[in-house]
């Protein structure tokens, strides 16, 4: 009886150090091989050389951090800031409205209305962007409608607006569905409280519903900022050539420019960028 | 709750916004001239024209072949990895790495793996994107398959244990089982994931191969024709199809669970 309570529980670590070895070591693994391991080699190509056809000459330079902070590219990381910033904000300001709405819509509406918001998040990437190319173009439907009111034709393509509405379009739902999970988790007594107190509606919904959907807010906001920030498709197809972006930055150079090195280290400065905001975003998360 | 008219504008604002470009493309690919812009008149003939087009041929192969080997990556791996992360680990940070697939910028992933097949001077071809879907999309089910095992009760791999069956057993005829709805899931969104995926498969794809995306994407750039409406209105079909079927099933699933 005495041996029994002694060796049960070795043999139970034993089985659950196994366990956690043919359990987690192919995942694990492949973590890895495909994703550390790549990013770790993109880190140490940023001190390296440029080779001839892609690839790296593995002899020490900063030039690639001299070069990066010429104005010409850091006036585009600037640009891509901006572009991914007002979008944000955009989506916030239609965002929110919707998931409230949606919130308190009667159950069997609600659910309507929701997969109604992720439809279109699950056709091809591709074709949302390239169905603005159609609806915006100089012969198309928006200014063949202005035409009939007189107006136009409108550029009304390739232009950082363009962008906006292309990255806006693509990841709107990601803003409303943090939004209405947030909205939806408020206790309505709270609200009602508020009211009883005399508290008008918009104050109600400064003093308690906004403060308390920060969370969601941050959420949000980090799920189309993070995207649109490193996009290179819709600025691709809808930005022309005049307007671009980090992305296509780094797109070209390691794709047509073939030079490695470089595109590694601006793909260095869009994850510094990334990882500050994540780090402002669980610091405001926690304050709220 | 009240619900101020005013909240109303932004509302079918969002709902027009999503749905008007996508509205015009369907009807655009009804259209019996030769301009995507233009509407001329009814007519299907650009599905016909679709129809004998080898290249969307071929990149339709090609991505239910990828779809097809980086599901079954991701929902092999993406199980064990939730079973190992929620019954055999505590670690912040393993949980942390696991999501990181799908938290990462899509370019990062992606010029990370060209790197690394670079470094390695592998031949780039189909399965290297395979292997960069698989990576991306195990991440979404090791999510996926994580929610479902929070929600199982333990009591009964604790009975098989004490009984005396050891870990794979207790997984194989215990917990694979009881996981099974989420597994589907999970393997579904994978595929679904990978059928859409463009920038890893842009990056990390063999030269003269394409991908459907990849072949809508170059069709664009080289100008725009009604049969890439045509193609866009399928497509748009399907996933909708598919993403409602999927609604459905859940809904069975879950009352089914309930019952």
């Amino acid at each position: 009886m005495k041996s029994e309570v002694k060796t049960q529980p070795v043999s139970r670590s034993r089985g659950r150090r196994l366990g956690a070895f043919v359990f987690l070591s192919p995942g694990l693994t492949y973590l890895v091989v495909f994703m550390l391991v790549p990013l770790a080699l993109v880190m140490s190509y940023t001190v390296f050389q440029r080779g001839r056809f892609g690839g790296v000459v593995y002899e020490f330079t900063t030039e690639n951090f001299e070069r990066l902070i010429d104005p010409l590219y850091l006036s585009v990381v600037g640009e891509s800031l901006k572009i991914a910033a007002i979008t944000t904000v955009l989506a916030l300001l239609i965002g929110y409205p919707t998931a409230y709405l949606i919130a308190q819509l009667p159950p069997r509406w609600k659910t309507m209305a929701l997969v109604a918001i992720v439809l279109p998040f699950w056709t091809s990437f591709i074709i949302r962007v390239y169905a603005w190319t159609i609806l915006l173009s100089g012969p198309g439907l928006l200014n063949s409608a202005l035409a009939k009111l007189g107006l136009g034709p409108f550029e009304l393509l390739y232009n950082q607006g363009t962008i906006m509405a292309g990255l806006l379009y693509s990841y709107l739902p990601l803003m409303v569905l943090p939004l209405y999970a947030a909205i939806e988790r408020l206790d309505p007594q709270l609200r009602e409280a508020s009211a009883n107190l005399g508290a008008s509606g918009f104050t109600t919904f400064r003093k308690v519903t906004l403060p308390l959907t920060v969370p969601g807010v941050l959420t949000g906001c980090m799920f189309v900022f993070v995207p649109s920030f490193g996009n290179f498709v819709v600025p691709d197809m809808l930005g022309g050539n005049k307007s671009i972006m980090v992305g296509n930055l780094i797109r070209n150079q390691f794709l047509s420019a073939r030079d490695w090195p470089f595109g590694a280290t601006l793909a260095l400065a869009l994850i510094a960028v990334l990882v500050l905001l994540l780090i402002a975003q669980a610091w405001a998360a926690r304050r709220a | 709750m009240r619900r101020p008219k005013l909240l109303y504008v932004p509302f079918w604002l969002t709902y027009v916004f999503l749905y008007l470009p996508i509205a015009v493309l369907v009807a655009m690919s009804f259209n019996s001239g030769e301009s995507a812009y233009t509407f001329e008149g009814f007519s299907l003939k650009w599905y016909g024209v679709l129809a004998e087009d080898e290249r969307i041929k071929d990149g339709l192969i090609n991505t239910l072949i990828v779809a097809t080997g980086a599901t079954v990556i991701a929902t092999v791996l993406g199980t064990m990895l939730a079973v190992g992360l929620a019954r055999y680990s505590r670690s912040k940070i393993l949980d942390a790495v696991s999501l990181m697939p799908a938290v990462l910028p899509d370019l990062v992933l992606a010029l990370g793996l060209l790197v690394l097949y670079g470094t390695i001077q592998l031949t780039l071809g189909l399965y290297s994107v395979v292997l960069a879907h698989g990576l991306f999309a195990m991440a979404f089910v090791a999510a996926v398959v994580r929610t479902r095992l929070t929600g199982t009760d333990t009591s009964l791999e604790e009975a098989s244990r004490d009984l005396g069956a050891g870990p794979v057993v207790t997984f194989m005829k215990v917990t694979l089982p009881q996981l099974m709805p989420g597994i589907v899931a999970g393997a579904l969104l994978a595929f679904t994931l990978s059928l859409d995926e463009f920038v890893i498969a842009f990056f990390t794809i063999g030269n003269g191969e394409a991908t459907l995306p990849i072949v809508i994407y170059s069709m664009i750039r080289f100008g725009v024709t009604p049969k890439i409406n045509a193609l866009a209105a399928i497509l748009l079909l399907v996933s909708f199809t598919a993403v409602i079927a999927g609604q459905r099933l859940t809904k069975i699933g879950e009352s089914r669970a309930q019952d």
